[in-house]
């Protein structure tokens, strides 16, 4: 893990970091650190509640820390940094906006010329297999087509560092699956390959999807371990599944997780999703 | 072997399955339109019927009969009494509502923007709001006189409460989700608001239109009642005194339809600047 950091330049540092909410009655997170190197996907699989999320929007400058140090490409995040783009669970695309616009609205908050706009976007919804839905409404199209357009919208923007938070919770089961592949054969090519922070419920799923997996336990949230996944790249998902390793590691975080489970079984009822 | 052969001609009896259902889905609902259509104009014949039969029993002093409001509808309509009445009425009436929907909207946004002023002002609106706007009326004609200006105020008064809430409470509405998918994007302020405040209060903006021609017309109507008698409101009171109850009439059914008319314009408006909300309830 050390050494995987120290190879490549790290997207993302932070160190002794804190979040408490309420006047401190909630505290999500306490005396977390960790370190995301550029290029690297790095799986976040927890609880509810165990402060995922909140890590999440500290780094997209979306909330500050109570304390600690945070840094994205260097620098210390003050509202949303640069180069840094984000998928959401509830997919916040704009219902007044068509495919198009939505899939365009990153790169043209950002002023980004017309010519990059046309170019990006139309080459990401054709990968994401919506050419031909551009004039559509987001509230025409499936969950899944819509979270395909808050992929692009996102991936158009070429960002260094990608925040995704639980981005497949919402859809059904096959779609989910289905979405699994095609993010991961985008990220197959070098040159889509970027800082990932998955969040994720789904232990599949980060085994899968991640090249680290960092298991989060509530109430202080703490990072309890960070895993190295065997994978590499290329990576084939019925490969990995079928891969015996794969249900070691799943019975390992499941494991790591159990005590947790004894602490808040109701909240953590939902994490074998 | 079976489903092979069995395959190809399922689907197209789907197919046809298909298009059958849809038909008498489409049948069903031409029907049931036909249907309604139908037990609403039996009704308004009845209805008709029954106070052309019964009024031509009563004192045609006081009563008047379908056919007669009909009658004088056609002569004041020839003559041109009706429209030289009801056009300054309308005047004011567009007056009024311009004035409300600026000041309405901007002040609406404005407040919900500013905590500050928010915090300053709200007391005012509530106050005023809660107040009967009729109750203003002898202080605006004491400060503006009997004329148009005195008949704008009192339609200002009328249409500007619905416009400035509906404004505010859309901006209060908007999906905090989607203003931090603006921000995580590193929208402006500005761009925040242009792509993503404004277009969600489109929708409420367009209801608080819709109420404020409500209210407007009875603000109409009672600014030609309360201030120099003129207008749409002198025609009702000149037919009432000189008994002329089928004249008197047909200003009241034309307020009617006018009413009903503008607001099912807005009703139609409000469906069309956010198709997404009809789909979500559906769902």
């Amino acid at each position: 893990m050390v050494s995987s950091d120290t190879q490549r330049p790290a997207a993302i540092t932070i160190e002794g970091a804190s979040k408490l909410f309420l006047d401190g009655a909630v505290v999500a997170f306490h005396d977390l650190s960790l370190s995301i190197a550029a290029q690297e996907i790095l799986c976040i699989v927890g609880p509810s509640g165990c402060g995922k999320t909140t890590l999440l929007r500290c780094i997209a400058g979306l909330a500050d820390l109570s304390a600690g140090r945070l840094l994205v490409h260097g620098r210390p995040v003050a509202g949303p940094p640069e180069g840094v783009a984000m998928v959401f669970q509830h997919f916040g695309l704009l219902p007044w906006k068509t495919v198009w616009d939505n899939a365009a609205f990153g790169l043209a908050m950002n002023n980004a010329p017309a010519a990059t706009i046309k170019e990006r976007v139309s080459h990401y919804l054709a990968l994401a297999g919506l050419a031909g839905f551009e004039k559509h409404y987001p509230y025409q199209l499936s969950g899944g087509m819509q979270q395909r357009v808050g992929l692009v919208r996102a991936l158009a923007m070429n960002p260094s560092v990608m925040l995704m938070d639980e981005p497949f919770a919402a859809l059904d089961a096959q779609t989910r699956e289905v979405l699994q592949e095609e993010l991961l054969g985008l990220m197959q090519r070098p040159s889509e390959r970027k800082a990932v922070v998955f969040i994720t419920h789904s232990i599949d799923e980060a085994i899968l999807l991640g090249d680290r997996v960092a298991v989060m336990t509530a109430r202080p949230g703490r990072i309890k371990e960070i895993l190295e996944m065997p994978w590499g790249w290329p990576r084939d998902v019925n490969v990995v599944r079928a891969d015996p390793r794969f249900a070691e590691l799943r019975a390992h975080i499941w494991d790591g997780l159990r005590p947790a489970r004894l602490d808040a079984s109701s909240a953590f009822a939902a994490a074998g999703d | 072997m079976a489903e092979g052969t069995a395959a190809p001609s399922a689907s197209i009896d789907l197919a046809a399955e298909q298009a059958k259902h849809r038909q008498a889905a489409a049948g069903r609902r031409r029907r049931r339109r036909w249907r309604e259509i139908g037990i609403r104009l039996t009704s308004l014949v009845v209805v008709l019927t029954t106070w052309e039969v019964a009024g031509g029993h009563l004192d045609p002093v006081l009563f008047a009969t379908p056919s007669r409001i009909a009658a004088a509808a056609v002569t004041m309509l020839a003559s041109g009494e009706l429209w030289n009445y009801l056009w300054p009425s309308l005047i004011v009436l567009l007056n009024g509502l311009a004035l409300a929907a600026v000041f309405g909207i901007g002040i609406g946004l404005i407040l919900a923007r500013y905590r500050t002023l928010d915090v300053a002002f709200e007391m005012y609106i509530t106050f005023l709001y809660a107040t009967p706007t009729v109750a203003l009326v002898p202080l605006i004609v004491l400060w503006a006189g009997f004329e148009s200006t005195a008949k704008i105020i009192i339609l200002f008064l009328f249409a500007f409460f619905p416009l400035v809430i509906n404004t505010y409470q859309g901006v209060k509405n908007v999906d905090p989700k989607l203003v931090e998918v603006g921000k995580a994007f590193r929208c402006s302020e500005r761009q925040l608001w242009w792509n993503i405040v404004l277009p969600a209060v489109l929708p409420f903006i367009v209801t608080g239109l819709r109420l404020a021609v409500g209210r407007g017309l009875i603000g109409m109507v009672l600014a030609d009642l309360y201030t120099a008698i003129s207008g749409i409101g002198y025609l009702i009171v000149r037919t009432a005194s000189t008994y002329r109850i089928d004249k008197m009439f047909v200003p009241i059914v034309t307020l009617g339809l006018l009413g009903i008319t503008l607001t099912a314009i807005l009703r139609l408006v409000e469906k069309r600047v956010a198709p997404w909300t009809a789909a979500t309830e559906k769902d």
